[in-house]
């Protein structure tokens, strides 16, 4: 079971968290601004990578709250976790390589 | 005479305190610190069960958890019938019943031991290659009868009546194993102050030291430190030691659970405390000092009883003062027998040692054995052995320079001590996700990179030497905790080191020689060369076809062997081949622990209303609806499901019925941006509804379709009181939730449940109005001032209300909010002022069918995450003005607005006796070929009293253009015809619900 750091609570085990995917897919502010190829892309494409993942956690059964973190998806080990609407305090791109 | 092979003194057991147990109805003598197998072996029996697949004789292996062969069924009494217990593990107590598995008759005559005689039919792929056709036999010829005969032992058939526990635990340092390793990192991490858990499998701590009687830690005989190294710990506060705790799974991010033995070792009804514990560790360091196992050697008929392993021939002399025979001939391609072969002749054995290996490389052992008045005999192989349900003795040949066989020898004994070498206990490490990497000169795989903060100690590791074990254990404990100190001890130098032999060399025809690998399911040096010649490669696939490394014991005793032989097959080298994945549990777990006190009322939580209890007294009956146990219908003496169900409906719609309503679910919308909030979620508009005002709200998910609806009551201009369907209501606050916060964290609203504040009763039908007037306070009930879709806040029975006029029936109808724990008290008030008018209380299945007399859906059976407002004939609600919410853009996709989407239409039987089935398939043309073309499904469907016939919903492809067509649908007999109709059965033009 994971240990997951809420930002308000601290470390959770993971029976108390909801996992809503991928992070940083901000909804479009017109969505009739976009054609149907766009928006599909929109609801349904998402990255699984093998390695950083930013995503989005909830910590359903203690605060409610959304929040963010970067999880090694080979090792399920978690690099940070952050409010919604901040960024990692590092790149993806760059732990990645590391 | 009992316990003939006891020896006088030494061992661990307490001779002052005699117990006696059943073992297949015979009374066994033993004393208190037993197990089973020590005290079937103090008896002079070894004949301890039959094998899986051929039936042979089978005795006691090893003495631990290892064990693959005798395995006994225990019996602690009633619904306590346990099988497949390993008899090295189970402690012995007086009063315990054991019996055998796998025989008939009787365990020494078994008819199914002819199986061993056809042994050259059985081989690897046996069930595959034979019962292949014809197809029809394997469901009523072939299947039921493997069934019959394979299995070990007899599962129980009582429920369980013991009571398991379980238990979060915290720790900064979790040491499994409790053997010298273990013990000094336990030690090492004790003294920095940090919380320490030491959990050991065994009924007592100590490990190899629990046997080792001749070495000395820092100058003290081994027995001796660890008295004292116990008591340090024990008396330390921040250690907690767990003895007869096993750890089976090491999960994500340290989390290590363990089951505690709590009181098997007790005779039943004498604790209190429950039978098993588990416990979910979550340590910030591991330390892994689980030890090894020793492997076997591989050799004609290497399986019978009295053949044991050469540790667990010293474990059971030193620790349990037993002699497993009188005359022990150990066999060996390695040093440690040389312990054991010395101990063996302390306790007054006669010995013989048997080396593969030529004398120069076997050290100094011989010199010693012999010094001793022990014969050894170096560069020898093992080609067989004699006896049937005792082993009489044992053929060993020389191996000349050549490598080959010399002439054969008998060696008579009633005991053998075998051992092929040592294979650590990677197992928890593997669960880690650690990286095993193959050392050769330990011919092991051994834990390499870590993935988890954890390390391995000992023989674990692979070290093997005393002081090495104690040295790595202070290293790795010392680490675990973050301490820099170390410490030296100094200990008997422990002879190591073997020599690996997949298959002893033999001068025998290797294709008719059957020296078993795998002892629990009988696997063959010649069946894994089958399998392999067969083409399987893989070990995984070796694994499976021949069934080696599988069942209780998971091959801890055999897999090195099996893998060994694989990789010589294939030539490749073992790392090539690589190992099967290590996967919880380490050893049998019982469903008792995992399930804990889950049981019964505890499985799942259920969720009663406030009227729960008025409604089981008043003989309703419930169903399920997500955790709520909700009234489905309240039948008089004599009632059907129908029947009752057809009173409830007609009193509804005649008179009044009243319906329990409080598990709906409700928020509570409040704030500044309420109706902005509301805007977004819903697609209907809000920002003109009047507050006093309700309307009936449809919730789409991005992605166009629908997720929930309800009733919504603007209560203020920055108050909703929403309400969601039953099941809904903890998925649409999480939708709610999740926008609010992640898309719009810049409105000013908050969101709470008040699902369980509110309780809800529905009051519906003509007399409805009538009923509550006495009763309420500051509302005007008329039709003019209190209209259909209103809400009122007032007072009813003195209790605060918030009163809405809405209808889920078609019919006047009122559903009166009322705080939970003032809700039964008004439900029996308003019954008493009904009873007039005869109201009727009514359950979930009257609710439904009046819902689909008017063609109301129900989110759920309606639809099924497919569907969109338009499918449903609600596309009207959309509130065209707004440019955007939680929905929208998706219902201009082109899959939502192309045509041929199925749309919800009634369908009107021709037979109107027949109700369709709900899920029923819908079609144009029956006769049509297979496979036929559906048009859609049947969603809803009840025999409606108020109509005096069938009625069903449906979702059909292009539906409401084929309104009175005749369709097509499924019955479990054929076909039913049924007209197209609009999805209104009653009161069609809807005048009764304003009333």
């Amino acid at each position: 079971m994971l240990l997951i750091a809420c930002p308000y609570c601290g470390n959770r085990p993971e029976t108390e968290f909801r996992c809503g995917g991928q992070a940083h897919i901000a909804r479009p502010a017109d969505p009739t601004a976009l054609d149907d190829d766009a928006w599909s892309a929109h609801l349904f494409v998402r990255a699984n990578p093998r390695g950083i993942h930013a995503e989005r956690w909830c910590h359903a059964h203690g605060c409610g709250r959304w929040f963010n973190a970067l999880r090694d998806t080979v090792s399920d080990r978690f690099l940070e976790t952050y409010p919604v609407g901040a960024q990692p305090s590092r790149s993806i791109e760059t732990e990645a390589r590391a | 005479m009992a316990q003939q092979f006891r020896l006088s003194r030494g061992g661990r057991i307490d001779r002052s305190r005699p117990i006696a147990f059943a073992f297949n109805g015979r009374t066994v003598q033993g004393f208190q610190g037993d197990t089973v197998a020590s005290a079937l072996l103090a008896n002079g029996i070894h004949l301890a069960g039959r094998s899986f697949k051929y039936h042979r004789p089978r005795g006691i292996l090893s003495h631990g958890p290892d064990e693959p062969s005798a395995l006994l069924s225990v019996d602690r009494g009633p619904g306590r019938i346990d099988p497949n217990n390993r008899a090295s593990v189970v402690e012995a107590y007086e009063g315990l019943k054991t019996r055998s598995q796998n025989h008939w008759p009787s365990l020494a005559f078994d008819v199914g031991a002819v199986n061993d005689l056809l042994s050259p039919v059985f081989v690897a792929g046996f069930y595959y290659k034979t019962f292949m056709w014809p197809r029809t036999f394997w469901d009523r010829v072939y299947e039921p009868v493997i069934r019959a005969a394979a299995g070990l032992g007899k599962a129980p058939e009582e429920p369980d009546p013991d009571r398991y526990a379980n238990r979060h635990a915290h720790c900064d340092v979790l040491v499994v194993g409790a053997g010298p390793a273990g013990l000094a990192a336990a030690l090492a991490a004790a003294k920095t102050g940090k919380r320490v858990i030491l959990a050991d499998e065994g009924a007592e701590p100590g490990g190899s030291l629990l046997h080792d009687l001749t070495s000395e830690i820092d100058g003290r005989p081994a027995a001796e430190w660890l008295r004292a190294t116990l008591a340090e710990l024990d008396g330390r506060e921040n250690v907690i030691l767990l003895p007869r705790t096993t750890a089976f799974g090491y999960c994500n991010h340290n989390h290590v659970a363990l089951t505690e033995r709590v009181t098997d070792h007790l005779p039943t009804g004498a604790s209190q405390a429950p039978r098993e514990r588990l416990w979910q560790v979550r340590a910030g360091e591991v330390v892994l000092a689980g030890g090894s196992h020793e492997r076997p050697l591989v050799f004609a008929d290497n399986d019978r009883p009295g053949i044991l392993l050469a540790e667990s021939v010293r474990v059971f002399v030193n620790r349990y003062g037993v002699l497993p025979g009188r005359r022990i001939v150990f066999a060996t391609s390695g040093a440690s027998a040389y312990t054991a072969a010395l101990d063996a002749k302390a306790a007054g054995a006669e010995v013989t040692l048997v080396d593969l290996r030529l004398e120069p490389d076997c050290g100094s052992g011989p010199a010693r054995l012999r010094a001793a008045g022990i014969p050894v005999l170096t560069g020898h192989t093992v080609v067989g052995s004699k006896g049937r349900k005792r082993v009489t003795g044992l053929l060993v040949a020389p191996i000349g320079s050549d490598g080959r066989c010399g002439g054969r020898r008998l060696l008579p004994c009633d005991c053998v001590g075998m051992s092929g070498g040592w294979t650590p206990a990677v197992h928890l490490f593997s669960q880690s996700r650690g990286k095993l990497v193959y050392d050769a000169e330990r011919d092991a795989f051994v834990p390499g990179s870590s993935a988890q903060a954890e390390r391995s100690a000992g023989a674990a590791k692979g070290t093997y030497d005393l002081a090495a074990c104690l040295n790595e254990g202070d290293a790795a404990g010392a680490e675990a905790a973050g301490s820099l100190e170390r410490r030296a001890f100094t200990a008997t130098s422990t002879p190591t080191g073997f020599q690996p032999v997949r298959i002893m060399p033999t001068d025998a025809n290797p294709a008719k020689v059957r020296a078993f690998v795998d002892f629990q399911n009988d696997v063959t040096a010649k069946d894994i060369k089958l399998a392999v010649r067969e083409g399987f490669q893989s070990i995984e696939h070796v694994k499976r076809y021949t069934t080696t490394g599988m069942a209780t014991d998971q091959g801890k005793t055999s897999n090195m062997n099996a893998l060994g032989i694989v990789a010589g097959q294939l030539d490749k080298t073992l790392p090539g081949v690589g190992t099967t994945t290590f996967r919880p549990p380490y050893t049998p777990v019982t469903f008792g622990t995992l399930v804990g006190p889950a049981r019964h009322a505890l499985f799942d939580p259920i969720r009663t209303t406030p009227i729960h209890d008025w409604a089981e007294s008043h003989g309703a009956l419930f169903e399920n609806v997500a955790l709520w146990r909700r009234a489905w219908y309240f039948p008089k003496p004599g009632e059907d499901l129908h029947a009752a169900v057809a009173r409830e409906c007609k009193a509804v719609r005649e008179g009044v019925g009243i319906f329990d309503a409080s598990t709906l679910g409700k928020i509570e919308i409040v704030g500044p941006d309420a109706a902005e909030f509301m805007n977004r979620v819903y697609i209907n508009p809000w920002a003109k509804l009047e507050p006093g005002r309700c309307r009936y709200g449809l919730m789409l998910k991005e992605d166009g379709y629908i997720l929930d609806d309800g009733v919504v009551a603007r209560v203020s201009p920055e108050c909703f009181h929403v309400t969601t369907t039953t099941g809904g209501a903890a998925r649409v606050l999480a939708h709610m939730e999740d926008y609010l916060q992640t898309e719009w964290p810049d409105l000013q609203v908050f969101l709470t449940s008040t699902t369980e504040q509110w309780a809800v009763i529905a009051l519906q039908g003509p007399k409805a109005r009538a009923v509550i007037e006495p009763l309420v306070d500051g509302i005007d009930l008329s039709p003019e001032a209190f209209p259909h879709m209103a809400m009122r806040s007032g007072t009813i029975c003195g209790v605060p209300t918030r009163l809405f006029r809405v209808s889920f029936t078609g019919e006047l109808g009122f559903e009166i909010n009322v705080p939970s724990d003032n809700a039964l008290a008004v439900w029996e008030t308003v019954m008493e002022a009904g009873r007039p008018y005869g109201i009727t209380p009514y359950g979930t299945e009257t609710m439904h069918v009046l819902r689909a007399e008017k063609g109301y859906i129900i989110v759920g059976q309606e639809t099924d995450g497919t569907v969109t407002p338009d499918d449903v004939g609600l596309a009207s609600m959309i509130a065209k003005a707004k440019k955007d919410f939680v929905g929208k853009r998706s219902l201009a996709r082109p899959d939502v607005v192309a045509a041929g989407r199925k749309q919800l239409v009634g369908l009107v039987t021709d037979d109107p006796k027949l109700v369709l089935d709900e899920g029923a398939q819908v079609v144009a043309d029956p006769d049509q070929p297979i496979p036929m073309r559906m048009l859609g499904h049947v969603t809803s469907s009840y025999w409606s009293a108020n109509c005096n016939r069938s009625i069903a919903l449906a979702l059909v492809a292009n539906g409401r253009e084929l309104v009175g067509r005749t369709l097509h649908v499924t019955t479990p007999d054929g076909f039913a015809a049924a007209r197209v109709a609009e999805p209104v059965f009653f009161d069609p033009k809807g005048e009764r619900i304003n009333a």
